[in-house]
């Protein structure tokens, strides 16, 4: 499991400016961030390093974080990768909350996903899928 | 237990004989004493030598707050200024100030009826009172102070503000008892949570004692369970005397009146008319014993009924129920009547919803729009739009089953609505009028 860091952010203009100036004067690096909007609010999803204690400083500053677990994992970085993967979900039952994914080198991708309920980590390993450690991915 | 066992605890007959000759000299300081009492009582056609039993009071005409302001500012004083040992406003938010005086003797009873409260927590001359009440013009500050004084208490005069000092004093100084605003109360427990302590279990403090602005029944809850202290809701209004008019016993089903000193009726605010024990309708105050500013059936527009059941505790004096609401503060939304307290009473049955809410009313198209912003609480999972879609859909619907109207939720960042260090600002009325 991938620790994520999960903001909540009201959608209005310079929000996520002052995330992001906050996280940065922190000294602390991202690398990856997704958003998910809707009309009233957002919910920025972003991996950096030393999530918790970059949770614990944004909520001391105002913010509302949090830390979240979800699964990453490694796909070939070609046509079917991440159908592949999904179809696998799909036949073990897991329900997938939200995904996102980014490229990992020339020959891999990673694909995140938020999935409701225990055991994917083992399913996937069983079934052959090489699961992304935290340490692939940001600094502990 | 009690501050004044023998006036507490009083049989009704010997007490209701009291308020009966404190009622005739009362009317007769109002009438002989002040020009406007004259007038109405002889625009009504009665004297107060017409008054033979306390229900008679009913035929005694009304005064309001807009009398107050008319005679503002000694208009309404019923003793010369030398006798005046302090004077107290309301603070003219919504209009012209009120000033109400007080003699040597009114601020004695008044210390006195604060001080039943503190015995109510189980305060006494070995305890620590700490005011966190502004002291100033508003009542509750000194009002608070006389109370502790009174009992003999160590009072620590620290007014509002400056919350980390407030945190400080609780924590160095063994403070027993806290009196505030209750949404001050919970700006200061959390404030001390933030800064590391856990104050239920580190604090020596029992009691609270909170009044001046409304609280549902689980933000008091809220308040006791983070302090780790007994609630004492406390009533009264700066034009009667300020706090101390009634106040919460232990057994927590309502504010004993400090009946020896006011005379409480519950009225249809429609039609003016006296309603039984039991029944909701206006508060209406006679006090019984001020000698600068007497008041003969004031109408103080909050909403609440009388408890005349005998109370465990032993006092005789009857209750008011929890304030349902004030009528000013009454908001009229697409016809329909709604109370903050009405609001505030649907969050708080959401867990995953902070106590801090803001209304915000606009016209923006021919009808009115309620925007209510919430927090989420820090354990609340925020990770997922599908969740906080669901509590906000949750949210609105219970309202609208409650309210009768139509009410948008937005889900805002923490701080995003502003803590209150006196009377919280609940409601922003950005309507324009149109009519």
């Amino acid at each position: 499991m991938i620790s994520q860091l999960t903001v909540f952010l009201q959608n209005e203009k310079g929000k996520l400016s002052n995330l992001t100036r906050t996280i940065a004067e922190n000294g602390t690096n991202m690398h990856a961030m997704f958003l998910a909007d809707t009309q009233d609010f957002g919910i920025a999803r972003i991996f950096c390093d030393e999530p918790e204690a970059v949770a614990q400083m944004l909520n001391a500053s105002g913010f509302r974080a949090s830390v979240t677990q979800v699964n990453a994992v490694y796909v070939p970085n070609e046509p079917g990768g991440l159908a592949d993967l999904l179809d696998f979900c799909d036949q073990a039952g897991f329900n997938i909350e939200y995904g996102y994914c980014f490229k990992a080198g020339e020959a891999e991708a990673i694909d995140v996903f938020k999935i409701d309920g225990d055991g994917i980590d083992a399913a996937l390993e069983e079934a052959g899928f090489r699961l992304a450690k935290p340490e692939d991915i940001y600094a502990l | 237990m009690y501050h004044q066992p023998d006036i507490e605890t009083m049989p009704r007959e010997e007490l209701e004989q009291l308020q009966l000759d404190r009622m005739k000299w009362s009317l007769r300081q109002a009438y002989d004493n002040i020009e406007f009492f004259k007038k109405s009582f002889d625009d009504a056609g009665v004297s107060p030598d017409d008054l033979e039993s306390l229900e008679d009071i009913a035929k005694f005409p009304f005064v309001v707050k807009q009398d107050m302001r008319d005679a503002y500012p000694f208009g309404l004083f019923a003793v010369p200024m030398k006798d005046v040992a302090r004077i107290h406003a309301s603070s003219g938010t919504t209009g012209q100030a009120t000033v109400v005086g007080h003699t040597k003797n009114d601020l004695k009873n008044w210390g006195d009826c604060f001080a039943r409260g503190i015995a109510m927590v189980g305060g006494t001359d070995e305890s620590t009172l700490q005011v966190s009440y502004g002291y100033g013009l508003f009542t509750g500050g000194l009002g608070g102070h006389a109370g502790g004084e009174a009992v003999g208490c160590t009072v620590i005069p620290t007014s509002s503000g400056n919350t980390k000092r407030q945190v400080q004093f609780l924590a160095d100084c063994g403070t027993d008892i806290l009196a505030c605003t209750p949404s001050y109360a919970l700006f200061i427990a959390d404030t001390a949570i933030e800064m590391g302590y856990d104050p239920a279990n580190d604090f020596k403090v029992s009691a609270v004692i909170c009044g001046a602005e409304p609280a549902s029944e689980n933000m008091r809850q809220e308040i006791a369970d983070k302090l780790g202290v007994q609630y004492c809701d406390v009533y009264g209004l700066s034009e009667i005397m300020g706090p101390g008019v009634a106040m919460e016993c232990a057994e927590r089903g309502g504010l004993h009146i400090a009946e020896d000193q006011f005379y409480c009726e519950i009225l249809d605010p429609e039609t003016g008319e006296v309603l039984p024990d039991g029944e909701w309708g206006e508060l209406v105050i006679t006090t019984l014993t001020r000698e600068c500013s007497p008041l003969i059936r004031y109408r103080t527009r909050d909403v609440t009924r009388i408890v005349s059941e005998p109370c465990a505790c032993g006092r005789t004096h009857r209750k008011i129920d929890r304030l349902r609401g004030r009528t000013d503060d009454m908001l009229i939304i697409r016809g329909v009547n709604v109370f903050p307290s009405q609001i505030e009473q649907v969050i708080t049955g959401f867990p995953e919803i902070a106590t801090q809410y803001q209304i915000i009313l606009t016209n923006k198209g021919p009808l009115d729009h309620v925007e209510l912003q919430v927090e989420t609480e820090p354990g609340f999972q925020i990770d997922e739009v599908r969740k906080l879609e669901d509590l906000k859909r949750r949210l609105e619907a219970e309202l609208k089953s409650n309210l009768q109207v139509a009410v948008e939720v937005k889900l805002v960042e923490p701080k995003t609505i502003e803590r209150s260090m006196g009377k919280a600002k609940r409601v922003i009325d950005n309507r324009e009028v149109t009519a």
